[in-house]
């Protein structure tokens, strides 16, 4: 017998055959056989003991409240055969009493929370006893040796949140499981033609819709010419379309810059750029300001040539082409604001929904790979603004959310970075990105007239409401109450099961069951089904949509982002092909409607009576545009380098300091929480080295078995170069973002002519000027990149409104952060290297091979440090030339901590006994304007530069080899003629001059030794300080 | 080619199982055709396993893991299947069963197993578990193993005893072997069914006996937390950008594990 699907937990239950059974509440409680030790008891006492509170043992159990028409036959069978392992557990029906001198601290999911391990017992215990039931699940933990106080910390910094979670002091079993309460349907109107601005803006505020009173005005107008008051349905999906995060207004709007005078002065040439104006008065306007740069680059390129892109910015990913039969498609996205609030669920179903996106490209690609990256405060800092979770609390949370989804998707999870900040503390953010691959043939699809409408997958509750408006508003220290219903908790398994539905409906014989697919995300089916139908218009019947519980309204049901849904478009035809499919994989299919209405109308109906119509016309283009002021000043501070005392540079001190911080300290107790390797396609991993634990620069996968092609995936950020209050400049952040994700993925051996790139821009609020114009720069610095390397933008998102403001007003923005990830072909994948030192066996003067730097050394101008990317990407494509003549066995990336940092990085990740023997000069960045080294440089990010241990020994002949490939780079991007690019060419000593001084740099070194030896300083004590920092 | 029909695998999958397609594949490229079935289509017609020369549970978090690893999956195979198994059991079919695979194989009463024809009638009780790691905590990385030169297991003979390259990944946050009495572990190390152990003291999840695998007294049917499935290529080794090109020839022990059992059905077919 097959399982049911998943049934709502509140349906009426039916009369069993049997029928005498009354309904009863039942408790069981499951704990760890003395036996088997108790992990998770011994983990809390840990974690307690973290914030000073020392407690005795720690128990811990689990607790299940089944309601339902139970025998006590049944029950025992319940409690012993499935949720007790009698070699693991004990349990007990009822409640066990706490041992004297023990606190219970018991939580509970609140009513209406997705509980998936309830839904599972639900499921299972219909099938081995007949019996419906409501389950609810629990955690327990008794602790010995603590105050009621320590008790309530406890609860409150490792166990509970009271957005999602209710914590008891005794152990909680109630009579009935409580029901979630349920409102009225009767259709609302809510009146707006008559209302002057003020309370416009009141409405949009109170009504959650955050509209700017342009937009409002739009919507009055619109119904003042229909003569009547919207229903709140309509309102709603107005809100939802119109949200920054769905339509991206900021970035498509026009902007009217002022840049810094003289122009001279600024590291931008704003003329001849695409669709941008330079008025007389100095200033700039951008019409759609995406378009113009981001965009822009990408069109320009394919027209150029770069013919393998296969749909950009249309679609829920971007695809390139793979090989002659498969696409990748590749999305990044942010969820930040619900990570905020609760960081579990709000990282889980980040991950959950890049999936989707994946699943909803064309007519559905297969994922194969995820990436996460992480903004937030310090572990360790100490004032933390009322309504803010504690940064380490949000850092563990996310990465578990990040773990349990992905890792029961069955995806790897291979790339990512954390970045700490102090102004991430009311608002980090959380990236999460998804890679598929997917038949070339399928990377379109469309909607017909007369498809039904049919959602897949998960049922719809009351959790997500009002998330995509949330996302475009300011957080505040009372956001966490007020919404919490935007929250919600993810369940891997039902997305699993969709997946594997729709990969079967997509793969019969005969070509996909359906027309088009997209996921539920933000602003649920509202989006999902108003995108789809944009064209065609779509009648929608919302109460065939399968709910988790009663009592939902039907403007509820609507834009609830309640997770793991998707929408295709069906013809009649195939609907029951698909039912079959859907019954054999145990995932409920809903009819909700179909597309095409006369007129392109969106027509929403609930049982029977309509309560909306909205021209798809006003709803996708009606929304003002406005102009946007931005406004750029060049920052006061200047990041000038100033030399340091030649006495003063203490080089260990500088080095060790370099990495236990925490931005640069390991990661692999996130990475190994991971699974990296499922799907068995992993063939570089994100960490490397003999010991499993060496900061590798980019993963690569090979997506198609039996390819010897492989994918290479990274990510670059460069947050410090673009913060104006370190006198960053957002341009060259850019600049620097795109080459550390260009020279991560070169470094594994991807071809740097078949790199696509994706931007994620988080910026504090727009409406600011100054913002804006920061925003600006950092787009005309995506465009600069972008044509500099010839790596095509292919898909984006932005997340405009990340700040906080405390409790007593002040109000805390996120510095300007840009996220660029990437992908890039390895043509073959044997040729693959990592940044691990690979020892030689010594020669007689004990060298175990040598190591170059390729890459120009660090350059400033007017006091900010200059980046040339034709010069950078040079430099990647003699690096990757250097990697296909097999002349390196080991490349590193050099960033944050410069050379130094980047060989100490390859000494740690390679054997124990790896040490190094270089004259420290070579290490350490040259100050031009001082005249020195300075190993206060060392600290600044480092652009276009590369470490690369030699395929032999000092004297052979791969230096001369490598200098060729690099004349034979610079020839390619016009830094030297071709003429003279040969190194066997007799030239004349002028043209040789031309040729060293013109061509990218490249620095002879030092060796790797096995004296256990990095340049004095014991290799042990660096590994300790890379381990140390974040071991938790 | 020994044989013109190559043996036949069945890997049963469910909601939440994802390594289905390594499985697959680890069966294919060492010989055998594979089907690819559901758990309820199985459960519907249990004579079916009869068809097949070899039988497959992969890894994943088969039901969410909710309740426990593999409990739901363990539960519905015990309730419905056990006689099935028990019979390819006493057929002498091979069997694997890798991580979330090995967890439903003990608690099926499949392993630690019978000897041939006392195999019981119903479902006995679990005499062995995987719990929870020692560290509480979802672990991937790649282990050093060592094969028992005692081991009963067909599945793990012959594999190659360089250090660097017997190594296998493990990812899983419920592995740690655990019996329920000294007697079970004796009797399980006595009668040579360890198949697999983690190697020196890098025991990742706190395993009893740094057990890492084992089978039951046929030495046919197997189950273990790492993942031979995840290292059916060379390139699959975790630092093979270190290993010289002739230390990368032959079958990697992953496949190796596969193809041995492939093979074992084949001499007995031919």
């Amino acid at each position: 017998m097959t399982p049911p699907p998943m049934a709502p937990t509140g349906s009426p239950m039916r009369e069993r055959e049997t029928g005498s059974d009354p309904v009863r509440l039942v408790r069981i409680e499951v704990r760890p056989h003395e036996r088997a030790g108790d992990p998770r008891g011994d983990a809390l006492r840990k974690q307690a003991a973290s914030i000073g509170v020392r407690a005795g043992a720690v128990r811990s159990a689990l607790v299940y409240l089944i309601e339902g028409m139970l025998s006590d036959a049944d029950v025992e069978r319940v409690r012993a055969r499935l949720l007790t392992n009698s070699v693991l557990e004990t349990s007990v029906v009822g409640a066990s009493s706490a041992a004297a001198g023990e606190r219970t601290i018991e939580v509970h999911p609140l009513p209406g929370v997705m509980d998936p391990v309830a839904e599972t017992v639900r499921a299972t215990i219909l099938e081995l006893t007949g019996a419906e039931c409501r389950v609810s699940t629990g955690k327990r933990f008794d602790v010995a040796g603590i105050s009621e106080k320590q008790a309530a910390e406890i609860a409150s910094r490792f166990l509970a949140n009271p957005v999602i979670e209710a914590v008891h002091h005794a152990p909680h079993c109630p009579e009935h499981l409580a029901m979630f309460p349920g409102s009225e349907s009767t259709v609302r109107h809510v009146t707006i033609t008559t209302l002057g601005d003020e309370a416009l803006r009141t409405l949009s505020r109170e009504g959650h819709l955050f509209l700017s009173l342009d937009e409002m005005r739009a919507i009055q107008s619109y119904f003042r010419e229909q003569g009547r008051e919207p229903t709140d349905v309509e309102l709603e999906t107005l809100a939802q379309t119109w949200s920054e995060h769905c339509v991206h207004k900021t970035l498509k709007s026009t902007v009217r810059i002022t840049p810094p005078a003289p122009p001279e002065d600024d590291v931008i040439d704003w003329t001849n750029r695409p669709d941008h104006v330079v008025n007389a008065d100095g200033s700039v306007t951008i019409h759609n300001l995406l378009k113009s740069t981001v965009a822009a680059a990408t069109n320009e390129l394919i027209a150029d040539g770069v013919d393998w892109t296969l749909s950009v910015f249309v679609d829920n990913s971007g695809i390139i082409r793979f090989d002659d039969e498969f696409g990748v498609c590749v999305k990044v996205e942010t969820h930040n604001h619900p990570s905020a609030i609760e960081p579990y669920g709000g990282a889980a179903t980040g991950v959950g929904g890049c999936i989707r996106d994946i699943i909803g490209t064309g007519l559905g690609a297969t994922p194969i790979a995820n990436t996460d990256i992480f903004c937030v405060a310090p572990p360790d800092m100490a004032d933390i603004p009322n309504g803010c979770l504690h940064p380490k609390r949000i850092l563990t949370q996310v990465v578990a959310g990040v773990r349990d989804y992905g890792n029961r998707m069955g995806i790897p999870t291979v790339n990512g970075a954390v970045h700490f900040d102090e102004r991430y503390v009311g608002n980090p953010l959380v990236f999460c990105g998804s890679i598929g691959v997917i038949p070339a043939h399928l990377c379109k699809g469309a909607a017909k007239k007369g498809d039904r409408i049919i959602a897949l997958g998960g049922r719809t509750g009351r959790d997500g409401i009002h998330g995509a408006t949330f996302s475009s508003a300011e957080l505040t220290d009372s956001h966490a109450d007020e919404f919490s219903h935007a929250v919600q908790i993810g369940n891997a398994i039902e997305e699993k099961r969709t997946l594997d539905a729709i990969l079967r409906a997509r793969d019969v014989q005969g070509g996909p069951l359906y027309n088009a697919i997209t996921d539920c995300g933000a602003g649920g089916f509202s989006s999902a089904v108003g995108e789809m139908g944009e064209k065609l218009g779509a009648e929608v019947h919302l109460d065939r949509a399968p709910l988790k519980y009663e009592g939902l309204r039907y403007d509820e049901i609507w834009i609830s982002e309640s997770q793991e849904r998707m929408v295709l478009a069906v013809p009649s035809g195939n609907v029951a092909a698909l039912q079959q499919i859907c019954d054999e994989e145990q995932v409920e299919l809903a009819d909700l409607g179909h597309f095409g209405t006369e007129n392109a109308e969106l027509v929403l109906n609930y049982r029977g009576g309509e309560v909306g119509r909205l021209s798809m016309a006003f709803l996708h283009d009606g929304i003002p545009m406005p102009t946007r002021e931005a406004k750029w000043e060049k920052p006061k501070v200047g990041v000038k380098p100033t030399a340091a005392d030649a006495d003063e540079i203490d080089i260990e001190k500088t080095l060790l300091k370099l990495l236990s911080d925490p931005n640069i300290a390991s990661k692999r107790w996130i990475v190994r929480q991971y699974d990296h390797e499922v799907q068995g396609n992993t063939i570089i991993k994100p960490l490397v080295g003999p010991l499993g634990d060496g900061p590798g620069d980019a993963a690569v996968i090979q997506p198609v078995a039996g390819s010897k092609q492989g994918l290479a995936i990274a990510c670059g950020m460069a947050t410090a170069l673009g913060d104006p209050n370190k006198g960053g400049d957002p341009y060259l952040m850019a600049l620097a973002a795109i080459d550390e994700c260009v020279r991560n993925l070169v470094c594994v051996g991807a071809d740097p002519t078949r790199i696509a790139i994706l931007d994620n821009f988080c910026w504090p609020s727009c409406d600011k000027p100054e913002n804006m114009g920061s925003l600006v720069r950092a787009a005309e610095g995506c465009y600069d990149g972008a044509k500099a390397y010839r790596t095509p933008f292919i898909s984006g998102k932005d997340s405009l409104h990340n700040q906080f403001r405390t409790d007593d007003g002040r109000l805390i923005e996120i510095p300007p952060t840009l996220l660029i990830s990437g992908v890039g072909i390895v043509p073959g994948v044997s040729k693959c290297v990592t940044m691990d030192a690979k020892l030689l066996s010594p020669d007689k003067t004990g060298s175990c091979g040598i190591f170059i730097t390729i890459g120009d050394d660090l350059k400033f101008a007017n006091g900010q440090m200059v980046v040339d990317p034709i010069r950078c990407a040079a430099a990647a494509y003699a690096v990757h030339l250097v990697i296909q003549r097999g002349l390196a066995l080991a490349v590193h990336d050099v960033s944050e901590g410069g050379v130094l940092l980047a060989v100490a990085e390859m000494a740690i990740a390679s054997e124990e006994d790896c040490g190094i023997d270089a004259d420290w000069e070579f290490l350490v960045p040259w100050n031009e304007e001082a005249g020195c080294e300075d190993e206060t440089l060392v600290n600044h990010l480092q652009v276009g530069k590369y470490v690369v241990q030699l395929a032999g020994y000092s004297g052979g002949p791969e230096f001369e080899q490598v200098r060729a490939c690099v004349f034979e780079a610079s020839a390619r991007f016009g830094l030297i003629p071709e003429s003279i690019a040969s190194i066997d060419a007799v030239l004349s000593e002028e043209d040789d001059i031309r040729r060293e001084r013109d061509a990218i740099d490249i620095l002879w070194c030092g060796h790797f030794t096995r004296s256990g030896n990095f340049n004095g300083i014991p290799t042990s004590t660096l590994r300790d300080a890379f381990f140390g920092t974040l071991d938790w | 080619m020994t044989s013109p029909q190559p043996p036949t695998a069945i890997v049963i999958r469910s909601a939440g199982i994802n390594c289905d397609a390594e499985m697959v594949r680890g069966f294919e490229l060492a010989g055998a055709r594979v089907d690819l079935v559901h758990l309820d289509r199985v459960m519907s017609e249990p004579g079916m396993l009869k068809k097949y020369d070899l039988i497959g549970f992969p890894g994943g978090f088969s039901y969410g893991d909710d309740i426990g690893a593999g409990r739901v999956f363990g539960t519905r195979v015990r309730e419905h299947l056990y006689g099935a198994l028990r019979d390819a059991a006493e057929r002498g079919t091979p069997m694997i069963g890798i991580c979330n695979g090995f967890q439903v194989l003990v608690q099926t009463g499949l392993l630690p197993g019978f000897a041939h024809g006392v195999w019981p009638t119903e479902p006995p009780e679990s005499t062995v578990a995987l719990a929870e790691n020692a560290g509480a905590r979802f672990i991937d990385r790649w282990v050093r193993m060592e094969v028992p030169a005692e081991t009963r297991c067909i599945w793990t003979r012959g594999l190659t005893d360089d250090a660097e390259l017997m190594t296998l990944p493990i990812a899983h946050g419920e592995g740690r072997f655990v019996v329920d009495s000294e007697r079970t572990l004796a009797s399980i190390e006595r009668n040579g069914q360890v198949a697999l152990r983690y190697a020196g003291d890098d025991n990742p999840n706190g395993s009893a006996g740094n057990i890492a695998g084992i089978c039951d007294p046929s030495g046919r049917i197997f189950g273990l937390m790492p993942h031979p499935d995840r290292y059916l290529s060379w390139f699959n080794h975790p630092y093979w950008t270190r290993l010289a090109p002739e230390q990368r020839t032959g079958d990697p022990p992953g496949l190796r594990i596969f193809r041995n059992a492939v093979e074992a059905v084949r001499t007995v077919s031919a």
